[in-house]
């Protein structure tokens, strides 16, 4: 099942897809254009992933020491940094860097807290798709990837379904693409997660539990390049859906 | 299980009596957000030297150096927090309780918009380095507790004195002073890329120094004229 958390006329509803667009829980069918649409679940901890794809290791080799099986590089962003689908998120005046990362959003269903590997996919309630600005020009070596690059106001960008686990058979089986204003620049496969969905949650529940609502935002693929003020970007997971984001000017 | 976990985005003070609040206006109940400063101690960053400028980090931090305790680590007064046998650092913080949204606030506006305080505990596992974020040192269950109460303040809240006891024993004494940025500064230069909204908490950071414990102590936290409150460090798996 797939649903949605969108606005309409003053009020909050549940949406599904509809072959016209979407349709509210009170049987109104709608365009996508015609409502604003919120994350489409009550985000609770974001806990991000840096470094999980084995191609964009290889992207960001120079500047990095890790090697592939090291300890998952994590990272926690606010709640406060959501945006759903088709909304704006603010590209600093002045800065060189700002680039998309395509990610699969892993939404917990069922607290996690010790779980195996093999058990993990149980406590998932479903998946979406995250785009997960980051500002490079504020890149610090302290608590890196710091929060000034990851955790602001709208680098979050969250939608637009949340789709059930039980649509999505095996999560390391999906294609990632990113269009920028229609052109394609990032391509990639689950497959090629460093550390698998389900390895990623017995990690993280061996000494945090994990909560219905918490999102993990699996890392992404080589090809992240630079946007720009009034770029749409796009980023598709293959059954999980297309969300998209515009690039708006703001204050550094 | 551990320690009473916060389970839900409302709820640190609901467990509290309403004469146990002592902020007579809104923001009753936390939202659950807790950004915590970190390196924003003065003399924690001299104590660093030269090696602030070597490899890894290849220079001092330029602009606040932040964390997030999710809402797995909160828990209140009185916890039992499960600890590995490494032991933990005891970071005791003010935390700024926020009244109003912080977006691309001045320094003057963000002195306005703190409606109060309460006292945090930035619990962690010993760090050998500040370059990555270290969530499994910092996140886990239990590593943020914080109470008894948000505290409406009308007192200077940069230079509050600060205490650790571990078995009843004074092992730390501390102040709020000497930050890189003092409470109004860094959370104007937060609320530039960040928004901060009603009953979110704003850890002004722990001071150099802070005392580590281990399984088997009793911790007590005090802040001047904010409060005090003590809980207990137990081993893996005896929280519950």
């Amino acid at each position: 099942m797939k649903t949605a958390r969108v606005v309409h006329a003053g009020a909050i509803h549940a949406a599904t897809p509809h072959e016209a667009g979407l349709q509210l829980a009170n049987g109104a069918v709608l365009a996508e254009h015609q409502v604003q649409w919120l994350a489409p679940f009550e985000v609770g901890s974001i806990i991000a992933l840096g470094l999980n794809y084995a191609d964009h290791v290889k992207e960001l080799a120079k500047e990095l020491t890790v090697t592939a099986k090291d300890e998952p590089l994590v990272f926690l962003k606010t709640p406060s940094s959501v945006v759903g689908h088709r909304g704006h998120t603010r590209r600093p005046d002045g800065v060189a860097f700002m680039h998309y990362e395509c990610e699969l959003a892993v939404v917990i269903g069922a607290p996690a807290r010790g779980v195996k590997a093999a058990d993990a996919l149980q406590h998932v309630a479903g998946y979406t798709v995250c785009n997960d600005y980051a500002v490079r020009d504020y890149l610090e070596n302290w608590y890196r990837p710091n929060l000034r690059v990851k955790s602001r106001d709208g680098g979050t960008v969250l939608g637009p379904w949340l789709v059930s686990a039980d649509e999505v058979p095996d999560p390391q089986a999906l294609r990632l693409s990113t269009r920028v204003n229609g052109q394609l620049t990032q391509q990639g496969s689950t497959a090629n997660m460093v550390h698998s969905v389900a390895e990623l949650i017995e990690y993280l529940s061996r000494f945090m539990t994990l909560l219905p609502g918490d999102v993990i935002l699996t890392g992404t693929p080589e090809g992240v390049v630079n946007v720009n003020v009034g770029d749409e970007v796009e980023c598709e997971i293959e059954g999980i859906g297309r969300l998209l984001n515009t690039l708006v000017a703001g204050p550094a | 299980m551990t320690p009473s976990p916060v389970q839900t985005a409302q709820a640190p003070l609901d467990a509290l009596q309403p004469a146990q609040r002592s902020l007579p206006f809104a923001p009753w109940q936390l939202s659950g957000l807790v950004v915590g400063a970190l390196l924003n101690h003065r003399p924690e960053l001299q104590a660093l030297g030269d090696a602030a400028n070597a490899p890894p980090h290849k220079g001092a931090p330029r602009a606040p150096v932040l964390q997030v305790k999710p809402r797995n680590t909160l828990c209140g007064p009185g916890s039992r927090i499960e600890v590995p046998a490494s032991g933990v650092v005891l970071g005791v913080s003010l935390g700024l309780v926020l009244g109003r949204s912080a977006c691309g606030l001045s320094v003057a506006e963000a002195a306005q918009a703190i409606a109060g305080c309460m006292l945090v505990c930035d619990v962690h596992l010993p760090l050998a380095s500040h370059y990555r974020p270290a969530v499994h040192a910092r996140a886990r269950d239990g590593f943020c507790p914080l109470g008894p109460a948000v505290s409406a303040h009308g007192m200077n809240l940069d230079d509050l004195h600060t205490q650790v006891r571990i078995n009843g024993e004074l092992v730390f004494q501390g102040s709020t002073a000497e930050r890189m940025r003092p409470c109004a500064q860094l959370l104007a230069e937060v609320s530039a890329f960040m928004t901060l909204s009603a009953g979110d908490v704003l850890l002004l950071g722990a001071s150099h120094g802070s005392p580590t414990a281990h399984v088997g102590q009793q911790v007590s936290v005090g802040m001047e004229g904010v409060g005090e409150f003590a809980f207990e460090l137990v081993a893996q798996g005896e929280g519950a």
